[in-house]
């Protein structure tokens, strides 16, 4: 499950235009993830400008 | 709000402006929805802007649009030697650093001007589809939902776009081509105010590049984008930008943090459907090689608008009518720039330091007739004929 760090995150959205799940929205200021999309594959933890994405442990 | 328009456009953007004013002066009834609370912030933008570019719009340039006006361009090859490029003719201004809080929103004001309406902090959280034709967008405005209907959505919602996904067209960007950006707005920092700065090179922007924009006098735009596929922890856009800060600019202030993805990819395969027409960023229309992509915004913005006025006038808003959109954007002066640039950058980028170093550095000091990434190419080609077989693909743009 990714988990967004809000006190990092810029929500600029570059997490969303490479997600292939469309799991990610940028919600005006602030980054919403759809748990039941999300497939895990960690594109938008590698994409993320700041290091705000992180996959949360407990699957 | 009300509950049916010609035409809804998503986005408040320079795309999303251009098609609201172009269709609202053609007697359209056009509605902006932007889902942030202000128009033109925050910024996702080096924001430079080649001069030709920007007057194909307007009579009149508002001084208060201009950070900088930019005379030059200076590139730093790995090595760190530099060269400037320079127009052919002196005193030539080539382009402008914008000031795109000001920019966006004279745009959104003009559009409103002519009879658009705009809503912010509104966002379209579904796409109404009917049939597989795009007939509106489920909008959410003072945290209430509504149904508004249009006779064509133009979605202009940026890199971030959702509203073509919503209506079942993959967007994804891939990983190795999105530029992944962060920036400072610097102030107190020694810089040729007239002066665009571009460093390049694995160990400073690894498939992308370093910019130094100027905003004035001794403030920029200092920033960085490398590829997706690049980034990692201790990697990040962010850290390559403060390692260069702090090498370079270790006295700066730093009076903005702007951060962002930029597409280097092909455009959508379609950027049409029944009843949507897809612009801008949204379509994956910022150039490959610069990834600029204000002008290629503006542009399909207007020209969507213009379409769409056409088709609604003949009640045809199917795909098949509006594929004009597509095959004129195509056919463009832009549309030929973006397929010729995706070429030459998938060779630029898998090229090493050792041979950018070599190619930068045949160029001495460039006085270009025409200041273009394309004569810059075409001298670097000229200079370099061995990069000409790896450039034998692409041959054709350049004859």
């Amino acid at each position: 499950m990714i988990v967004i760090r809000r006190e990092i995150c810029g929500y600029c959205g570059a997490c969303v235009s490479v997600c292939p799940e469309a799991a990610l929205e940028l919600v005006d200021a602030y980054l919403e993830v759809d748990a039941e999309k999300c497939k895990n594959c960690r594109i938008c933890v590698r994409v993320c400008p700041l290091g705000a994405l992180e996959v949360s442990d407990e699957e | 709000m009300k509950s049916e328009y010609d035409i809804l456009i998503i986005g408040g953007g320079p795309g999303g402006a251009l098609a609201a004013k172009t269709a609202a002066e053609a007697g359209l009834s056009a509605c902006i929805v932007e889902k942030r609370p202000a128009i033109g912030v925050p910024v996702r933008c080096a924001e430079g802007i080649g001069e030709d570019l920007i007057g194909e719009f307007f009579d009149e340039v508002d001084p208060k649009w201009i950070s900088a006006k930019i005379e030059r361009a200076k590139l730093i090859a790995p090595d760190g030697s530099s060269f400037y490029l320079d127009p052919a003719m002196a005193g030539n201004e080539v382009g402008y650093v914008l000031d795109r809080k000001f920019f966006d929103r004279d745009l959104i004001w003009q559009a409103v001007d002519a009879g658009a309406e705009c809503y912010v902090r509104t966002r379209a959280v579904d796409a109404i589809v009917e049939d597989g034709v795009v007939k509106g967008a489920i909008i959410e405005y003072a945290g209430k939902q509504q149904e508004v209907r249009a006779k064509i959505v133009i979605a202009a919602d940026g890199v971030e776009s959702k509203f073509s996904r919503y209506c079942g067209i993959d967007t994804t960007v891939p990983l190795r081509e999105l530029e992944t950006c962060a920036q400072y707005l610097m102030t107190d920092i020694d810089i040729e105010p007239g002066v665009t700065v571009f460093y390049v090179g694995r160990d400073v922007a690894p498939e992308g590049y370093i910019w130094i924009f100027p905003k004035g006098e001794r403030s920029a735009n200092v920033g960085i984008g490398i590829s997706g596929t690049q980034s990692k922890d201790g990697k990040r856009a962010k850290d390559y930008l403060d390692k260069y800060v702090q090498e370079n600019f270790p006295e700066g202030k730093t009076i903005e943090l702007i951060i962002g993805g930029v597409s280097v990819c092909q455009p959508l395969e379609c950027t049409v459907g029944d009843g949507l027409i897809i612009v801008g960023d949204a379509a994956r229309l910022s150039d490959p090689i610069t990834g600029g992509g204000i002008y290629n915004a503006m542009y399909t913005g207007k020209l969507a608008a213009e379409v769409a006025v056409e088709c609604i006038g003949k009640e045809d808003c199917s795909k098949k009518a509006l594929m004009i959109y597509d095959e004129t954007w195509r056919g463009s002066r832009m549309g030929k720039a973006l397929d010729r640039n995706y070429q030459i950058k998938e060779i630029f980028v898998k090229l090493e330091d050792k041979q950018l170093n070599a190619i930068l550095n045949s160029v001495n000091n460039l006085a270009m007739k025409e200041f273009s990434t394309l004569s810059l190419i075409k001298e670097l080609i000229k200079l370099n004929p061995k990069i000409l077989k790896d450039l034998a693909g692409v041959k054709k743009y350049f004859d």
